[in-house]
């Protein structure tokens, strides 16, 4: 019996982790995997920290990922890396996107937005770290980062690559997006 | 055919599947989309938001009454709102199959209180059925019409937030259609005069005993044998995390039929282990009855009694084994959730605020994205109890004030859905009694918090049909509130705001402001786009040659204004073009472009 598999997308309300995780469980599903997703809905999604939370193996009990168990952790936002860190498995990688989202306190002044995060879980962890929407808009749409960001995340788990990501982009997304989500994906992989 | 469904999906699926014909809710987090999903299967079943959770439930009562199998569903709270009809319900069974959806919220993501639901299953005597996944979610659902038939009691479907949202994958069936019989009355079933109730109360113990006999041996509850040295007693989520936790080291009674108990199965597994554990969430609801039964066992000795559960406190409550993990010395910072760009709620609360430092008003509040009006850097709403509360608390308030020899003057704001769900009776008290306090409705044209449903202010149904709207300022009238105390602005517009409130405010007497704006996030339907042209057409944009980075526009909260030491900027890709920055700029800095 393989172990189970752990993947933790973190961001902010309104980043949209949706279209990547959808992609993500459904294909995990046609390859053959048990497969379970947390994600919370609600006033949390009003600027706040979110996340979503894919698990896959044979036999899924849990759809929480526990502290510690993440074998791969994808922030859409540094700051939220950093709030997420003690999910990562030991050995683990992150995938940063080089990207801030101030914090209303920040805004006001009460609080200063962390300096140096990303140079610093490098010195801990295993870190691919890249400005997401830079590579998305070079390819036509900043929309395209989170599909971007998947590429990467595939990469980062690997085991996957016998799936034909091409496909399950296609039935999830657009006709007229199809084909710079596909360039998004294999822009992330190749990262 | 397998596909991928939330706990939600998965039980509007299994209604359908279960020949359900009638459904009816009223939105609120985590159980709004089960009623979501249904249009799509409104061929064979229709549905329909209804203005409160009581309303929804007297309309399943009744198509049940009719003789159509029929459920409601709603947030837990809901279940406080629908408890008079339900509890009566359970006192003459159903003729349709029935269940009520009940989703429970420990952990409180998204809810002003966290409450066990189990303990009104118990104390209204509710056939509960307890899902622990999508898959489950679905079979329990599709079969709980014909359990609710077979036992003639009401269902309540007993679901969580980890449910709700998670997603698994599920085995999908056919629909199993129910026959409709012709309607004949059955007064003595029905009709709950005491001479006939007091019979129905005997009944209905004699129901109860019925179906925990049932429950002693039904697929719902299941016996899972490994190691005896432990034995774990648990049901919903909850067994999830401890098979988790315990693995094939320990022997399982996992219970979907959680009322009435299955006493002789539990005390039959619990005589085949060494010791018992109980795994439960909330409230130690199964280890009270284990108790009882005499059964020894460790819970909530070790489980706490209230948030959510997870693998995590399981493994360390019973195994004392904590992960290894990374740990830091560099701090985040929060993020507290704060009203959107271009939200219609920003202008009122910011001339509020104002006027709460300078003139000690007292705001009460109510339950959606406006309770967000408490927030930094606004910090205008004093009260959030439970939906439509604010307009009586303001009336009970403005009373107390005005009789202790108090100048205080008393403002309450309430949405438009939240009005339609109890605020209007509160609103009535206040003109009825003679109150003095200001009701602020904030029609934002939709059901915000929950992600956009219609309701009766809207003009359209669930299913996508036209419908009237109710016509607020008319309504108001009508309960006896003078016409000349009756205003109507846009709250973008401060000027408007700020007069309304120095008329209003000066009356001693019932006042309603509405402010009409639609939430700048809704799918803009027409009417929207002829009643409000200028949506989503401008953007604010800061002239930084002209700023003094003196903050005031900060001091709206709006989250496009991205401050730092030097300067302000505004994100172009947040700014709905609202303009209450540019009418709160000292300096004349901010302008508004074309999009």
């Amino acid at each position: 019996m393989s172990e189970v598999k752990n993947i933790l997308l973190v961001g902010v309300g309104g980043q949209g982790t949706i279209l990547a995780s959808k992609i993500l469980t459904s294909a995990l599903m046609k390859a053959g995997y048990d497969v379970k997703m947390s994600e919370i809905h609600g006033m949390s999604q009003r600027g706040g920290s979110v996340s979503t939370q894919v698990r896959y193996g044979d036999k899924v009990y849990s759809p929480i990922v526990g502290k510690g168990s993440a074998d791969v952790i994808v922030a859409f936002e540094e700051m939220e890396a950093l709030r997420w860190l003690d999910h990562l498995k030991i050995g683990g990688k992150m995938v940063i996107n080089d990207y801030q989202i101030q914090p209303v306190p920040v805004n006001l002044g009460t609080a200063e937005y962390p300096e140096g995060i990303i140079d610093h879980l490098k010195e801990k962890v295993d870190v691919l770290s890249f400005k997401a929407a830079d590579v998305a808009t070079e390819l036509g749409n900043p929309k395209a980062m989170n599909i971007v960001l998947l590429g990467a995340l595939v990469k980062a788990m690997g085991g996957l690559d016998d799936i034909d990501w091409d496909a399950e982009i296609e039935a999830n997304v657009k006709p007229k997006f199809v084909e710079l989500n596909k360039k998004a994906f294999h822009a992330g992989y190749s990262l | 055919m397998k596909v991928i469904m939330s706990g939600n999906e998965a039980i509007a699926r299994g209604a359908y599947e279960g020949g359900a014909r009638f459904a009816s809710a009223y939105p609120g987090t985590p159980s709004t989309e089960i009623l979501e999903n249904m249009p799509q299967y409104g061929e064979s079943v229709y549905s329909e938001w209804a203005p409160n959770e009581k309303v929804a439930t007297e309309a399943a009562i009744g198509a049940s009454i009719a003789g159509v199998r029929s459920f409601c569903a709603m947030k837990h709270v809901g279940m406080n709102v629908a408890a008079d009809p339900i509890y009566t319900f359970a006192y003459t069974g159903v003729t349709g199959g029935f269940v009520m959806v009940v989703a429970d919220d420990p952990g409180q993501h998204s809810s002003q209180n966290e409450q066990d639901n189990r303990n009104q299953a118990k104390a209204a005597r509710l056939l509960m059925l307890e899902p622990s996944d999508s898959q489950e979610a679905h079979d329990f659902m599709k079969k709980a019409f014909a359990l609710s038939e077979k036992m003639d009691m009401p269902v309540l479907m007993h679901v969580t937030t980890r449910v709700c949202h998670s997603k698994g994958i599920v085995e999908l069936g056919d629909r199993v259609e129910a026959d409709v019989p012709d309607y004949e009355p059955k007064i003595k079933k029905y009709v709950t005069a005491p001479a006939n109730a007091k019979v129905l109360r005997k009944t209905l113990e004699e129901r109860v005993e019925a179906a925990r006999a049932y429950a002693n041996d039904c697929e719902f509850n299941r016996v899972e044998m490994h190691d005896t040295k432990i034995g774990v007693v648990t049901s919903g989520v909850s067994y999830q995390y401890a098979r988790e936790t315990f693995g094939d080291n320990a022997s399982y009674l996992k219970l979907g039929l959680t009322f009435p108990l299955p006493y002789d199965l539990m005390k039959d597994f619990c005589s085949k282990v060494d010791k018992v554990y109980v795994v439960e969430e909330m409230d130690p609801y199964l280890e009270e009855h284990l108790k009882m039964l005499g059964i020894e066992c460790l819970g909530k000795d070790v489980i706490p009694h209230y948030d959510e559960l997870n693998t995590d406190i399981v493994r360390k409550a019973f195994l004392g084994v904590e992960p290894e993990t990374y740990t830091t010395d560099m701090q985040t910072v929060v993020r507290p959730p704060a009203l959107c760009a271009g939200c219609p709620h920003r202008g009122l609360f910011y001339c509020l605020s104002k006027r709460e430092k300078k003139d000690h008003i007292m705001i009460t509040g109510d339950i959606g994205c406006y309770t967000l009006g408490m927030a930094a850097p606004l910090n205008a709403l004093h009260s959030c109890i439970c939906m439509g509360a604010s307009l009586s608390q303001g009336h009970g308030a403005s009373i107390a004030l005005r009789d202790a020899g108090k100048k205080t003057k008393v403002v309450s704001v309430i949405g438009d859905s939240t009005f339609f769900h109890t605020g209007v009776n509160s609103l009535m008290d206040a003109v009825y009694n003679s109150g003095s306090n200001l009701s602020i409705i904030l029609d934002n044209r939709i059901t915000g918090m929950t992600g956009h449903q219609q309701n009766p202010g809207t003009g359209y149904t669930l299913m996508g049909k036209e419908a009237p709207e109710v016509d607020i300022p008319a309504l108001c009238k009508a309960i006896g509130v003078k016409a000349e105390n009756i205003k109507t602005v846009n709250p973008n517009h401060l000027d408007e705001v700020e007069a309304a409130l120095d008329e209003l405010l000066g009356k001693d007497e019932p006042t309603v402001l509405i402010t009409r704006w639609p939430c700048v996030l809704k799918k803009f339907s027409q009417q929207d786009l002829d009643e409000f042209p200028t949506l989503h057409k401008t953007q604010c944009k800061i002239d930084q040659d002209k700023c003094k980075n003196c903050k005031m526009c900060v001091k709206t909260g709006c989250p496009a204004l991205i401050s730092t030491k030097e300067k302000v900027v505004i994100d172009y890709t947040s700014c709905n073009g609202c303009t209450v920055c540019k009418q709160v700029c000292p300096f004349k800095a901010i302008e508004e472009v074309t999009r």
